[in-house]
């Protein structure tokens, strides 16, 4: 199968010594969405510039929809659809207005132009607001016509770059939404950058995250928790007294591991937490509070670097 | 032209302000006609070239700060993620640059008009001179691109005004050259380009149809326009920086 976007050896470094992309290998798979998830200056935008053609790399290659992203520029951009961490647009034009010469700018016949204009509006819920001026558009109206300007001309590959960041939930899942549904019924290939766990494992078939212009795991999320470890079971017993007990229980699911709040178990494979439950229930264990921790990508991300990806400090950016 | 016509302040300084420097102007100087050789008996006409120039280089920094301010919004990167090339890119933003230079001529002219200037070329030559009104703004206009386009700095752009306003001053905007008694400003006059821009300008008004002032007005204009385009070409290349 050939790969959506098939990258080797990539390499971008700017003046000053600083290597924003230190060489990363992937591929990505038509019609799946790609998760590149890193902290700040880890060089995720640096990577959706040069695979959009924005940025020449420094050294390696790529390829988007089966062209080079150097020899064949204009093959690729004519594939792909971009909306990048900038919002740009212009505060003077109205929604309807950047659709438009979207469109006319990408030779769409000027008699289809309306037609896919208002579908476009319709399908981000920009309806009501077209004749807007963009200066009077919160984040989220702009974040969304953005993402209709990059479907414009029906791309089969799409990058977003950090597209809900500042964003507020209700604006952010209906992005959410858009995107799942571009995979599930136009199957375009979604390659997405993004800082927030959540968002990754929420929307990728496939995550790579990337740190300090490296990627250091690449797979499913499933896949990447698994190599971290099972899950962890925590129960506060309800009466101290019963802390034994407790403890007897929980070893029949796996290792017990240290608790500072009451007895913890890591599941390997014997029971889930709905089976552990059952157990205390016929062992009449009563408990305060139960958890299940499950491995999260920031484990997978402080295993890999030694630090959190969460509060990580931001580092310095690499020039565009 | 969208943009720019929702701009007020990018239009209305341009039509407005070079007018009420003329008429300042004219109130103040005109006992300049009083000079042996000045050329004309009323300073209006011989100062009517002013806002012509002036007037392109506001439209100038308005369309250099435009292009400025799209490149610091992101906006350049998404036009360039479409077919367009960069030459198209340039084109079109200088075609508005071009269309608002034309209307400003228009209303320069109008104005002069109606305050009672003839134009001693006749028909013929509002023309000639709307044609070489069109280059001067073009001119500027491509330099005013290479600006935001090597900087991509709205500050940068507008820094260039008082430079540019400099070159208007130090030229023969105010008295003919071969009456500039002061030598240091009149070789400098004599140097400056805008000076044979203005004359050129001035000469379809004043004289009718003077050869030698209409050829290096061209020349320049052109000489200046194919620079300017040369400069910001290369600048947008470097800019856009596609594969």
């Amino acid at each position: 199968m050939v790969s959506a976007i098939e990258i080797r050896g990539l390499v971008r470094e700017f003046k000053g010594g600083i290597t924003a992309v230190a060489g990363i290998d992937l591929d990505v798979a038509p019609g799946e969405i790609y998760g590149f998830l890193g902290p700040n200056g880890a060089g995720k935008s640096t990577t959706v510039h040069m695979l959009t053609t924005l940025l020449p790399p420094t050294a390696g290659s790529a390829k988007v929809g089966g062209f080079d992203i150097v020899d064949e520029g204009a093959k690729v951009r004519a594939t792909i659809g971009a909306a990048l961490q900038e919002a740009a647009l212009d505060p003077l034009l109205t929604g309807r207005e950047h659709l438009k010469l979207q469109l006319a700018l990408h030779g769409i016949p000027r008699d289809e132009r309306p037609r896919r204009t208002d579908e476009l509006l319709e399908r981000v819920g920009l309806r009501l607001a077209a004749d807007r001026k963009i200066g009077g558009y919160s984040g989220g109206m702009k974040r969304r016509l953005d993402l209709a300007l990059a479907l414009a001309h029906r791309p089969r590959i799409l990058f977003l770059d950090e597209p809900t960041t500042g964003l507020d939930p209700q604006s952010r899942s209906a992005l959410w939404d858009e995107v799942v549904r571009l995979k599930r019924d136009e199957g375009v290939t979604v390659f997405l950058t993004t800082q927030y766990l959540e968002e990754a494992d929420l929307l990728a078939d496939r995550v790579g995250i990337i740190d300090h212009g490296r990627i250091v795991a690449e797979g499913t999320t499933a896949s990447l928790k698994a190599e971290i470890g099972r899950p962890t079971v925590e129960a506060l017993p309800a009466n101290g007294t019963e802390t034994r007990s407790l403890e007897d229980v929980l070893r029949r699911f796996g290792e017990l591991q240290p608790s500072t709040a009451g007895v913890a178990v890591r599941l390997d494979g014997r029971g889930d937490l709905a089976e552990v439950v059952r157990a205390l229930d016929s062992a009449q264990i009563r408990v305060a509070d139960l958890h299940l921790h499950a491995p999260t990508l920031d484990d997978v991300f402080l295993a890999k670097t030694g630090r959190s990806l969460e509060g990580s400090e931001e580092e310095p950016s690499a020039p565009e | 032209m969208i943009r720019t016509l929702r701009q007020p302040a990018n239009w209305i300084t341009p039509l407005v302000f070079p007018l009420a420097l003329m008429a300042v102007n004219t109130g103040g100087l005109d006992a300049a006609t009083n000079i042996p050789g000045f050329p004309s008996d009323s300073f209006l006409p011989f100062f009517l070239a002013f806002p012509f120039i002036q007037g392109s280089l506001f439209a100038t920094i308005n369309a250099g700060v435009d292009l400025a301010r799209d490149i610091q919004t992101g906006f350049l990167n998404r036009l360039s993620l479409t077919p367009m090339s960069g030459t198209a890119l340039l084109v079109g933003h200088l075609g508005g640059v071009i269309v608002l230079g034309f209307v400003q001529a228009l209303w320069y002219l109008g104005a002069g008009l109606v305050m009672g200037v003839r134009l001693e070329s006749g028909f013929a030559g509002a023309a000639v001179l709307f044609v070489l009104a069109v280059l001067i703004v073009l001119a500027f206009g491509s330099f005013g691109a290479f600006a935001a386009l090597r900087t991509g700095s709205t500050e940068a752009v507008q820094s260039l005004f008082p430079v540019f306003f400099v070159f208007l001053f130090l030229s023969s905007m105010n008295l003919p050259r071969n009456l500039i008694e002061t030598d240091w400003f009149r070789l400098v006059a004599s140097a400056n380009p805008v000076s044979y821009l203005i004359e050129g300008i001035r000469s379809l008004v004043i004289f009718g149809w003077d050869a030698e002032a209409l050829a290096l007005a061209f020349s320049i204009s052109i000489g200046l326009a194919i620079a300017g385009l040369a400069l910001s070409s290369v600048a947008m290349r470097g800019r856009l920086a596609r594969t």
